[in-house]
């Protein structure tokens, strides 16, 4: 009883202080810490003048971060950082392939079938399992290592906080918090890591909408399937000499539309369901520095690309027997893949999709990277096209770019479905991976189901809408 | 970075590089935990690295880290365990990065904390290293990028700094370990109690602030005499922390001492 007491009193003798200091406590207590600082900092730093502090760096901002300059410098450095993924990720990539599917999948398939392995198994493992792992490597591989110390350079640099600096003044127009910049700069690479990052963010509300709306960030494992449509739909359509540039400008028109999305929604939240005073806040422009370009280099590909390369394969694995399985069960001699097509088709072209597509994107819900092989597997198996692949459910990689475009085009898909493509793989639920820490972020089922479905209803939307467009004109 | 004053073999900086074992995520049967925290963008995790032979992520901006990072290193025959607090400006302020370093700092109670400054801008970096020193006594700081500060004409005396603070000051270039080894020295000095640091304390000008401060210590000295960082509690008190509170109520802050780190904090990534 006594314990109670004395606790009391100290908590009741702090109420009674608290009063008779004022309200500006805190103003009081920050004054106090910051004339200590000042009087500690002022005996012990001395100011040479032999030069102006920091007289690069104020000149580089100038340049980087400036009213006129810094947004077009902003996409220049995009478009340039992309064009290198692209162009430099081309030859490693069906050299890969070549390896691995090409030569390495027959001979294991033989190798399996000597051992007397079961028909079925041998499918699961080597049609399913393997094929698609090995898809994903040769496919993500190279822009992943191109991609990655490139954007890492840049980190290092000192750059993504001019990003931020420059994107500020947008997002705190859509009632959105400036630092949503820099978490949306992060979902560019991951958006699980996105997710985490917006605990930067003080207040609930702006870091909700910054959670919502990270998904809006094209992720790296949709960089792939936009690099591939893009290359094959517009490229295609384009002479030789423009091709690469104009496949690059439309990834780069996909990840602006992201952005502007993700400003018109935090706007729309703002102005609905998440209604509130923007929070003020400081940005710290930090240094530039010269990047250690040689650790970069190596912590980037095997911290990054081989992390993320490994989580791709985990989720690959599973998938690739999944897609196997739906495509070799049948009922009444139809696979559950094609029943499921064929009742989805007549949906799905109201949105100038496919039910391949829809289909694939079920399946993809682990791993956004495997849509494509998903969608290239699922078309062979539809078509009954035998001259490629190896039979139903087997994932496989086409030694060219025109030879996925033969079986697109085969599978009835015009510029309207590879542009609709584009624009879907940009506005969908994100991956499970992102849907768990969104939860774990949240703690909230609400908000975890807004940031899933929200994409989606947007998604279906616009593809939507440019279809009927499209129609207009054709 | 020679030792002048000390010629004896344990001093030597090649002795105590030496002497570091980096034990990256083993962290079994650690003898002293030692907190990494600082303002944003100051080298934390590049620190951090170097000490444990990890590989957290680095970047030029601030919020790099949002969470708590852990790792491990040897060093005299004793194992530490190294926190990686994500990046403060300040421990007044609620937002979830920065609880994160402050429940650390008051609650996990590290045997040392290292407050890693930018040296290019001391000054303000200094607000922080005022709060935390309020909150621990086992502190000391680390003048990171020193390269840069004396690149751009500032010039930092260490000495005046460690005395006008009460910690040892060590001046470093963590990106290419430079002052590391004077770093690890001083770590295990603190740690095993060789080194008593007497920690500046913060003085206000509103003299009602500081004798509100003093009554609310005296009464927790009687109440909860083992309490460390009875100060900020205090200040805590009056601006009428609801947590602080509470765990005045139910006794609980009498029992800080008790309290596991891996049981108060999350297990985060």
């Amino acid at each position: 009883m006594l314990d109670n007491y004395n606790r009391e009193k100290i908590i009741s003798t702090a109420n009674k202080l608290r009063w008779e200091i004022g309200e500006n406590l805190y103003d009081t207590l920050m004054e106090s810490i910051y004339q200590n600082a000042k009087e500690i900092a002022d005996k012990a730093v001395t100011y040479s003048d032999k030069k102006p502090p920091f007289s690069l760096d104020r000149t580089l901002d100038k340049v980087l971060t400036s009213k006129f300059s810094g947004l077009p410098i902003m996409l220049l450095m995009l478009a340039i950082v992309f064009w290198l993924t692209i162009v430099g990720s081309n030859y490693p990539s069906s050299l890969l392939a070549y390896i691995l599917v090409d030569s390495l999948h027959p001979y294991l398939k033989e190798l399996l079938t000597s051992l007397n392995f079961p028909m079925w198994l041998n499918g699961l493992l080597i049609d399913g399992a393997y094929l698609s792992t090995a898809w994903v490597v040769s496919v993500m591989l190279p822009p992943m290592a191109i991609f990655f110390p490139l954007f890492t350079l840049l980190e290092d640099f000192g750059y993504l906080p001019r990003v931020a600096f420059n994107m500020d003044a947008l997002y705190r127009k859509a009632g959105a918090h400036g630092k949503q910049a820099l978490t949306m700069a992060m979902g560019f690479g991951c958006n699980a890591a996105g997710v985490i990052s917006t605990r930067i963010i003080d207040s609930p509300r702006e870091r909700l909408i910054a959670i919502i709306t990270n998904n809006f960030s094209l992720c790296n494992g949709r960089w792939p399937t936009q690099i591939l449509i893009a290359t094959i739909f517009i490229g295609g359509i384009a002479p030789a000499y423009l091709a690469g540039f104009l496949s690059a400008a439309a990834v780069i028109f996909i990840a602006v539309l992201g952005i502007f999305l993700s400003l018109l929604v935090s706007w729309f939240l703002t102005k609905t369901l998440l209604k509130g005073e923007i929070s003020a806040f400081s940005l710290e422009l930090p240094p530039y520095r010269p990047p250690r370009i040689l650790q970069t280099l190596y912590t980037s590909l095997i911290d990054r690309t081989i992390f993320v390369l490994w989580r791709a394969i985990i989720f690959a694995l599973p998938a690739g027997m999944i897609i196997w399985l739906v495509s070799n069960i049948t009922v009444e001699n139809i696979s559950l893949a094609n029943h499921f097509i064929s009742a989805v088709n007549p949906i799905a072209f109201w949105f100038g999709l496919n039910g391949v597509i829809f289909l694939a994107y079920v399946i993809a819900i682990p791993a956004n990277e495997i849509v494509i092989p998903t969608i290239l597997m699922l078309t062979v198996s539809q078509l009954g096209l035998t001259e490629f692949g190896a039979g139903s459910g087997v994932l496989f990689e086409l030694d060219s770019i025109s030879d996925t475009a033969q079986i697109l085009y085969s599978g009835g898909w015009t510029l309207l479905t590879g542009i609709n493509l584009m624009l879907f793989s940009l506005l969908h639920n994100p991956c499970s991976t992102t849907i768990f820490t969104i939860y774990k972020e949240t703690k909230s089922w609400k908000w975890t189901a807004v940031s899933t479905f929200l994409p989606i209803i947007l998604g279906l939307t616009i593809t939507f809408l440019t279809t009927q467009i499209y129609n207009l004109f054709n | 970075m020679t030792n002048k004053e000390n010629p004896n073999c344990a001093n030597c900086p090649v002795h105590n590089t030496g002497n570091l074992k980096k034990l990256g995520i083993n962290m079994d049967n650690f003898d002293f935990v030692v907190a990494l925290a600082g303002n944003p963008n100051t080298g934390k995790s590049t620190v951090f690295n170097y000490l444990t032979g990890l590989r957290q992520h680095t970047g030029n901006w601030p919020g790099k880290t949002v969470t708590r990072a852990e790792g491990g290193f040897e060093y005299a025959g004793k194992k530490y365990k190294v926190v990686d607090l994500p990046g403060t400006y300040s421990l007044l302020s609620t937002s979830a990065d920065e609880e994160v370093a402050r429940d650390f700092i008051l609650f996990g109670q590290p045997d040392v904390t290292v407050i890693i400054v930018d040296s290019t801008r001391l000054e303000r970096n200094l607000n922080l290293v005022i709060q935390i020193l309020e909150i621990t006594d086992r502190a000391l700081l680390c003048l990171n990028l020193i390269d840069e500060a004396k690149r751009n004409g500032i010039e930092i005396n260490d000495r005046i700094l460690s005395k006008q603070l009460g910690i040892p000051v060590i001046p470093t270039n963590a990106r290419i370990g430079q002052g590391i080894n004077e770093l690890l020295k001083m770590i295990s000095e603190i740690a095993t109690g060789n080194y008593i640091c007497k920690p500046f304390k913060m003085k206000s000008n509103s003299q009602e602030l500081n004798k509100s401060i003093d009554e609310i210590v005296e009464l927790l000295i009687e109440e909860f005499p083992n309490l460390p960082n009875k100060r900020w509690v205090a200040l805590r008190l009056l601006e009428g922390d609801q947590s602080i509170i509470n765990s005045i109520r139910s006794g609980e802050l009498g029992n800080l001492n008790d309290f596991k780190i891996s049981s108060y904090l999350p297990p985060d990534n």
